[in-house]
């Protein structure tokens, strides 16, 4: 499958080079976009496996909301990004050694891996069982096999919008706000004052 | 299995869960903090404690949740303490007009996470309930929102909390990639034999990131920090239950997942175990916020019960379930004294301000002192029998370099007896350094009584706590 091949080298020389892009671009919402391309291409990717409901949910949420999101508060956040990067020839000496590192580590993890063949055995994806779409498939399990996860991953969130109320919102005595009960029970009486004014005297207060 | 079976087995969890969600309609709708209110989420974590010890054993939804000895051992000990962190928490905030409704929703959501990392017996649920439990802590850790410290503290936690867990998403992620299964049974079949290099590059991410959560030496950093800055009774919480619910981590991954592969993961933690105690003891001579001071002391208790773990098999996990109660009570009282005394209304928390507290406060002075050398390792406190289990499991299992981390573990506690030994001069020999506050009375109740079990009620405690975590032990590796 030609065809396929090409769209595999195309997707993942793209992934990779947006990958890149995203840590080096100096504009920030320039690395943002760039991210933006990097899910677009593994989404793509995700196609190309025969994944595509793990493909639309990466443009839906990632692409879709949280990439938005970040697009949001870069713009928003007055953060002068040149000057974050004032300490990166300072700590690149040492910030390259543990990458360079970890690099060496992982490429003898994988050609061991690779020569000895153990990575043979899942090398291909999983068949869909029973013939039906990896969408019904996941459908099938998320709430009968995986009920408690996702259940518990329910409580994460909530704890997370728990949190983001407890820490940021404050009830601000001076606000005024619409209150419909309190408009209706108005009336002459609690509305309006009326003063006798003797002349040359005012209101007072 | 029926689904009911499932439920009954994850009970505990799911009580907490609901009464989580029922306080929280309730607090958002009576929008005050009254007693019944956290008498009720006590009562919730009280009554999770009694499912979780006399519930039923088993393996639920296809084995990712565990519910055996090891999982209800833990469980009573951190809803208990959590229930206690919930009432110091509550005493503590009503003293300074800053009562939340969500200060007990949020302990009880995190005593869900935690134990659910309890009896996880998949990599999933593990980190569904590390997140869980983190996430809740660290809004707990910046809960004055106002004070510019507990702000600091609660954004360090959250900052390195991310990172650890990335750490541990990635090594479980390779762990995945090479046994093929996420469950704790099937990387445990796949680790048998010849393990994979690549099993053991993804243990070993896996290792570092419970090492953060459980701030263990080199991943200690933001300890003393967030200790300094997080409200004294959230400190004592994270003292006490999250600590244990991080072992019951390393258990399970160590124990569960690849007990075969015991001599490859029992150097990394030695070297922990080892770096722990001596941070824990030599950075801890400098401090003299008394916060600060027992964040190293906590590092280098962490440093014994990752020995224990070291040792391995039903000794050494028997040893760390017995070591972590017992550091449980004595850090839990030490901060509730602490939370306890102020002094024309500021806290007190630096040695020079102890001087003289035998005088002013001498109920006080002397259940500190009974932490302090429990802390040390004095016989016949607490703290001592602690020890002895883990030196004794080390010393009998025949592996020489754990031997000597044992011996060298020894010494670490006596340089770290200098610091203890500072603070109960400065209560019982320094002259006074002014008249302390009259202490609240619910915290002073819980120091005295966290202070006799450390030392006379121990000793018949351990004819019930040694059966129980021994039994608990001998649950690990049994999938």
């Amino acid at each position: 499958m030609a065809l396929q091949a090409i769209a595999f080298y195309l997707l993942a020389f793209v992934t990779i080079a947006a990958g890149l892009l995203v840590v080096s671009a100096k504009n920030p919402v320039h690395s943002v976009l760039f991210l933006i391309t990097a899910f677009f291409s593994a989404a793509g990717l995700f196609v190309l496996l025969g994944a595509e409901f793990l493909a639309m949910l990466l443009i839906v949420v990632y692409v879709g909301a949280v990439a938005v999101l970040f697009l949001f508060v870069v713009m928003m956040l007055d953060i002068d990004f040149e000057a974050l990067r004032d300490g990166f020839a300072q700590y690149l000496p040492i910030g390259g050694l543990v990458g360079g590192v970890l690099t060496i580590e992982m490429i003898m993890v994988a050609v061991s891996v690779a020569t000895n063949g153990a990575a043979s055995k899942n090398a291909t994806p999983l068949a869909s069982p029973g013939g039906v779409s990896n969408t019904e498939a996941i459908g099938r399990v998320l709430y009968t096999d995986y009920i408690f996860f996702f259940q518990a991953a329910g409580l994460v969130l909530l704890v997370a919008m728990i949190g983001a109320i407890v820490l940021t919102l404050r009830h601000k005595p001076g606000v005024k706000r619409q209150d419909i009960g309190k408009q209706v029970a108005r009336t002459p009486k609690t509305g309006m004052e009326l003063v006798q004014i003797k002349p040359g005297e005012g209101i007072s207060e | 299995m029926t689904f009911s079976a499932n439920i009954s087995l994850v009970l505990p969890e799911l009580v907490l869960g609901v009464s989580a969600l029922v306080l929280l309609v309730w607090g958002a709708f009576s929008k005050k903090t009254t007693p019944v209110f956290t008498g009720a989420s006590v009562l919730a974590l009280l009554a999770a404690a009694v499912l979780a010890a006399i519930g039923p054993h088993g393996h639920a939804f296809n084995g990712v949740y565990s519910a055996d000895a090891a999982a209800s051992y833990a469980k009573v000990a951190i809803f208990v303490f959590s229930a206690l962190a919930v009432v110091l928490g509550d005493r503590w905030l009503a003293a300074r007009g800053d009562q939340k409704f969500e200060f007990p929703v949020l302990v009880v959501l995190s005593a869900v996470g935690m134990g659910i990392t309890a009896s996880a017996g998949d990599l999933i649920s593990l980190y569904i309930g590390v997140e869980l439990q983190s996430l809740a802590l660290y809004v707990l850790a910046a809960f004055r929102r106002d004070d510019a410290k507990a702000s600091e503290a609660g954004l360090k936690y959250f900052v390195l909390g991310a990172l650890s867990s990335g750490i541990l998403l990635y090594g479980a992620s390779l762990i995945y990639g090479f046994a093929g299964s996420t469950r704790f049974a099937d990387i445990a079949a796949a680790s048998h034999g010849a393990h994979g290099l690549g099993l053991l590059f993804g243990l070993i991410f896996v290792i570092c990131g419970l090492a953060f959560k459980v701030s263990a030496a080199p991943f200690h950093m933001w300890t003393p920090d967030v200790y300094e800055g997080a409200p004294t009774p959230v400190v004592g919480f994270f003292a006490a239950a999250p600590k244990l619910a991080a072992m019951m981590m390393f258990a399970r991954v160590l124990g569960d997942a690849f007990p075969d592969a015991v001599s490859q993961w029992r150097q990394v933690l030695i070297i922990a175990a080892l770096l722990s105690v001596f941070v824990g003891a030599f950075a801890g001579l400098a401090q003299t916020n008394l916060k600060r001071l027992w964040a190293y002391s906590s590092i280098a208790n962490v440093g014994y019960a990752l020995l224990g773990v070291a040792t391995g098999g039903e000794i050494g996990l028997h040893s760390m379930l017995v070591f972590m109660v017992l550091y449980m009570v004595d850090v839990t009282g030490f901060f509730a004294c602490l939370q306890a005394l102020s002094r024309d209304g500021k806290p007190m928390e630096t040695i020079e301000d102890m001087a003289g507290l035998v005088k002013e406060r001498p109920g006080i002075a002397l259940a500190m002192t009974a932490f302090s050398l429990s802390a040390l390792g004095l016989p016949p406190f607490s703290g001592f029998w602690a020890k002895f289990y883990v030196f004794k499991a080390a010393m009998g299992s025949g592996d020489v370099p754990l031997q000597w981390a044992a011996v060298l573990g020894l010494v670490g506690s006596v340089v770290a007896a200098f610091y203890y030994l500072r603070l109960i001069k400065a209560m019982w020999f320094d002259a006074p350094a002014g008249s302390v506050d009259k202490p609240q009375p619910t915290a002073r109740a819980i120091g005295f009584a966290a202070a006799l079990f450390s030392f006379p009620i121990v000793l018949a405690a351990l004819v019930w706590l040694d059966p129980a975590a021994k039994a608990a032990a001998a649950a690990f590796g049994h999938l």
